[in-house]
């Protein structure tokens, strides 16, 4: 009998909990919802994401079809943003770029959430660590962030995969420089201490316990990190210091259009647009996120 | 108070040491070599080497190191290989553009940025606050050698009313400096300008929160007054600080700004000297830029003091 | 018209619009202020308290502020007053100090620059004849060696210390009328004496009216002459001070006079608590606001609510019940 019981009750707390999981979750959505920002900020980039996958089918041109004929075309019901001075589709360049941007602002994001936390919740927890490694992103981030990354695809050679590295050293700082310092307000609480007397591991602290509480305030940063990355990788190609030449990217196309300004605006207009759109979807977002999960902020702006 | 300015000082070191450390390596890893491209395609590999000997490229790299950084702290940065120019003087020559660009594109997003915030912080939550927080919004979102293309065509090409290239020295007039800057200085100040009016709005909010504010309020001091007086300075600190940390913003955004614009600035003749692999300039150049954006930030700490009496005490 | 008081606040209602609606903070208060005598309201954190004396002062965002009712000062009613001559009101003829002087003082600025702000806001003197206002206001508040102190900033100062600062500020001026808003709870003990001597002694040589807000009813017992007491928005009670303490009428202020623990008392007793927490303005009981908290409250306190009620000996009391309690426990049941 009592073992029935104790069964009950578990599946009762187990039913509960789950109710008051989907409960926030369904809270979540709606103050997410509420957001006129969040909102916002997803549907610019819902539309950027679809649009990049889905080029081959909106586009029948390729990106790199060169027709000397069609040389700088104003855009028409054929070219709908019209052609660059080799001829080819800029509708076609800008979706196919849309990829190669965004792909390369995504890595980013994710390489430097990788780093920018081993890096913050080590330094955080050792403090020998924490001055070794905060000075070295001192140094890092003493740099304006271009420059470093101009000299290092000098370095690499231009290639998508190089930028991203290049982007990554640059950016990585600034989010491990977030991630520690969410987490020492976590360590100095007095629940930590407690765990560290009844014998916790440090890696037990750390993963169960720190690192759960510095996921938003990272994920707010990572955010503008995919901004900036879309925003310098584009300076990066239109100084001819990024994606090499023949494959498009937002930038590239801007590089192509500087020589032609008098002439061709649409070589300039279509491709800014979009990279403001992504980048404008991106703060959105990420202004929404940091109401959403940051209490404290929301308040100071409210 | 001197003994903190000297202690923070000091601590800049270890951050230029990273820095110089960084830059010295991450170039000399470059593929290319500078004998090579100096004296083009058809040189025999003889004179290449002779003139490696010469450079001392050819010593080990911690050697080539050790040999500049020492030059470095006491103050020769070194020769320029590609000029034949010791590279202070290289530095000198070109940093004129940059700096006019820096100071009006930053003195523009001041003048601009802070009575926007003002304004958006007394109105808030109205369709004006909201107006300037969508301004805004898209000010910080239009990276700013796009921002230059587009006005590029809007004033060059389109209305032609500004020169779209080149540049003019103040030496030969003022109107023609600032035809040729204005421009670039607005695009690369509409960042700052969005930045710096999203925190006074914020930072306004906050102080006019407070107990003190009511207390002015309550001792009828006019609204203007209590604004202006009793509010943006205590305000202003956390703005300092923006200000501060966007310096590096701008002369990031200068380099390709200049390279928008045509400007024979820093921007150009880092980029320039990547192409040249003239490794002197570089170094020097990139050291000088961090170490100055580091200095700015020290020299803002400081200022909180003039603004902030606490702090002053606090670091006696 | 000679016996028109000082400052007459009647049926005075301060309604904030808020996402979720109106909240009525202040619902229909009455209370006078005379000259030369301290008024003390009373009452939970929560109460209106606050919002009545900011509502005088006409410190409200009134974007977002509705007032109706009177607040007669000298004659003029004050919601009536444009922004301007109301500005020209506070600090001169009306001061207010607050709660919390850490905090209440712009921290960049001397004091000095401070009190003869005021004093040069509202009289026509010079920077000199400011400064000498303000070290002889400083003297009045008991600082000593306010020459120096006067170029000091907030932060050089003890709390004790910036609370007299705020009291020199507010009168520099001479007003006729000041609000102090729990001007005592942020200190030591032994400094909030030393400031209640303070207004006390400078309400006397300025022949000042001072409305006294606190929760603490040992300083309205010190310097209080009249009392109000108020419960979420309203008036429930007015008293001079030796019929509240001695024959309080309320059930609620029966309940806050015995919370006070008393030295001669068996230590042993637990102390009184008013059961119950104050209900939030956005959720006001129906009937008498008080009944969900009364040991007393039958069907008609919760349904119909009590007016302000004047009683024999010319006092007031918001409560359908207040004789019968007197008949059933008599005067000293509460103060045994």
């Amino acid at each position: 009998m009592e073992g029935n019981v104790t069964v009950q009750t578990n599946e009762l707390f187990l039913k509960k909990k789950k109710e008051m999981q989907k409960e926030r979750r369904n809270l979540f959505i709606r103050r997410f919802l509420s957001n006129k920002m969040a909102v916002i900020g997803s549907i610019i980039l819902t539309f950027l994401g679809l649009t990049a996958i889905l080029a081959p089918v909106l586009t029948s041109f390729t990106p790199y079809e060169m027709v000397a004929a069609n040389r700088l075309q104003p855009p028409s019901a054929e070219h709908w943003f019209g052609t660059d001075n080799f001829g080819r589709d800029i509708f076609s360049r800008v979706l196919y770029g849309s990829q190669v941007s965004l792909a390369v602002g995504l890595s980013v994001a994710l390489a430097t959430s990788i780093i920018g936390m081993v890096v913050g919740l080590l330094a955080a927890y050792y403090r020998l660590l924490d001055h070794i490694l905060m000075r070295i992103c001192d140094g890092l981030m003493a740099f304006p962030a271009i420059l470093l990354a101009i000299a290092i695809v000098a370095v690499l050679g231009p290639h998508p995969v190089n930028v991203v590295i290049a982007l990554t050293v640059v950016k990585s700082p600034e989010v491990a420089r977030v991630v520690r310092s969410a987490a020492l307000v976590i360590k100095e609480q007095t629940y930590i201490e407690a765990l560290k007397a009844q014998g916790a591991s440090a890696m037990r602290i750390i993963f169960m316990h720190i690192t759960p509480n510095t996921v938003s305030p990272l994920i707010i940063q990572v955010t503008y990190v995919f901004a900036i990355a879309i925003i310098i990788e584009a300076a990066l190609s239109f100084l001819g210091a990024g994606i090499p030449a023949p494959h498009p990217s937002w930038g590239n196309i801007l590089y192509d259009g500087k020589t032609v300004i008098f002439s061709a605006w649409w070589m300039t207009i279509f491709p800014g647009i979009c990279i403001i759109l992504a980048v404008l979807g991106l703060n959105l977002f990420g202004d929404g996120l940091r109401d959403l999960l940051d209490p404290h902020t929301n308040k100071a702006n409210k | 108070m001197k003994a903190y300015t000297i202690k923070r000082l000091l601590s800049l070191l270890p951050v230029l040491l990273v820095v110089a450390v960084v830059v010295f390596f991450l170039i000399h890893l470059a593929p290319g070599d500078p004998a090579a491209v100096m004296l083009g395609p058809d040189a025999s590999p003889q004179d290449v080497e002779n003139l490696r000997e010469q450079l001392g490229l050819n010593l080990p790299l911690y050697q080539q190191f050790i040999a500049w950084f020492s030059g470095v702290l006491v103050g020769d940065l070194g020769m320029s290989i590609y000029m034949n120019q010791p590279v202070l003087d290289v530095f000198l020559d070109r940093v004129g553009p940059t700096l006019s660009l820096a100071i009006l594109a930053q003195g523009i997003s001041i003048i601009i940025a802070i009575p926007f915030g003002i304004i958006a912080a007394r109105k808030r939550g109205t369709l004006t606050d909201q107006g300037f927080m969508v301004f805004a919004m898209l000010g910080v979102s239009v990276p700013s050698f796009l921002l230059g293309l587009l006005l590029m065509l809007l004033f060059g090409v389109y209305l032609g009313w500004l020169p779209i290239a080149g540049y003019s020295p103040l030496s030969e007039g003022v109107w023609s400096h600032l035809q040729y800057m204005i421009l670039p200085a607005i695009s690369l100040g509409a960042i700052q300008a969005a930045l710096i009016a999203r925190m006074t709005r914020s930072s306004m909010l906050d102080i006019l929160s407070t107990n003190y504010i009511k207390t002015a309020h309550a001792k009828g001091v006019k609204e203007r007054l209590v604004i202006y007086k009793h509010a943006l300075r205590n305000a202003f600190i956390p703005i300092l600080t923006v200000l501060g940390q966007t310096f590096g913003t701008l002369v990031a955004g200068a380099v390709v700004t200049e390279t928008v614009f045509n400007l024979p600035g820093i921007g150009q003749l880092i980029v320039q000297s990547i192409v040249r692999r003239d490794y002197a300039v570089i170094q020097g150049t990139i050291l000088i830029i961090a170490a100055s954006y580091v200095l700015i930030n020290l020299i803002v700490d400081l200022l909180y003091g003039a603004v902030d009496p606490r702090v002053r005490f606090n670091k006696k | 018209m000679v016996n028109e008081p000082l400052l007459n606040v009647k049926e005075l209602k301060t309604i904030f619009s808020t996402e979720k609606g109106p909240v009525t903070a202040v619902d229909g208060v009455t209370f006078h202020v005379d000259s030369g005598e301290t008024v003390g309201i009373v009452g939970e954190s929560g109460c209106g308290k606050s919002v009545t004396a900011e509502s005088i002062m006409r410190l409200l965002n009134e974007q977002t502020t509705k007032y109706e009712g009177a607040i007669t000062y000298n004659g003029k009613n004050l919601l009536h007053l444009s922004k301007e001559q109301m500005r020209k009101i506070r600090g001169n003829e009306i001061s207010m100090i607050f709660q919390d002087p850490m905090t209440s003082l712009n921290p960049v600025y001397t004091i000095g620059n401070q009190i003869t702000e005021t004093i040069m806001i509202h009289q026509k003197l010079s920077k000199e004849k400011a400064y000498v206002k303000a070290i002889e206001m400083l003297e009045l508040t008991g600082i000593p060696s306010p020459e120096k102190r006067i170029y000091e900033y907030p932060h050089n100062l003890s709390g004790g210390m910036r609370q007299r600062v705020m009291i020199a500020m507010a009168l520099s001026c001479h007003p006729s009328l000041l609000i102090a808003d729990e001007p005592t709870t942020a200190l030591d003990v032994t400094i909030q004496a030393q400031i209640l001597d303070v207004i006390s002694d400078l309400k006397k040589e300025l022949n000042m009216g001072v409305m006294m807000i606190t929760h603490d009813l040992g300083v309205v017992a010190e310097v209080c002459s009249r009392v109000v007491v108020m419960y979420l928005g309203q008036v429930i009670e007015e008293a001079d001070v030796d019929t509240l303490f001695f024959n309080p009428k309320h059930p609620y202020t029966k309940g806050l006079l015995k919370s006070i623990p008393k030295l001669d008392g068996d230590r042993n007793s637990k102390l009184h608590v008013v059961e119950g927490t104050v209900p939030s303005l956005d959720n006001i009981p129906e009937g008498c606001r008080f009944a969900p908290r009364c040991a007393y409250a039958d069907e008609l306190c919760l349904n119909r609510a009590p007016e302000l009620e004047t009683t024999d000996e010319g006092n007031k009391v918001r409560c359908w019940h207040y004789k019968r309690i007197f008949e059933e426990e008599g005067a000293n049941a509460t103060t045994s």
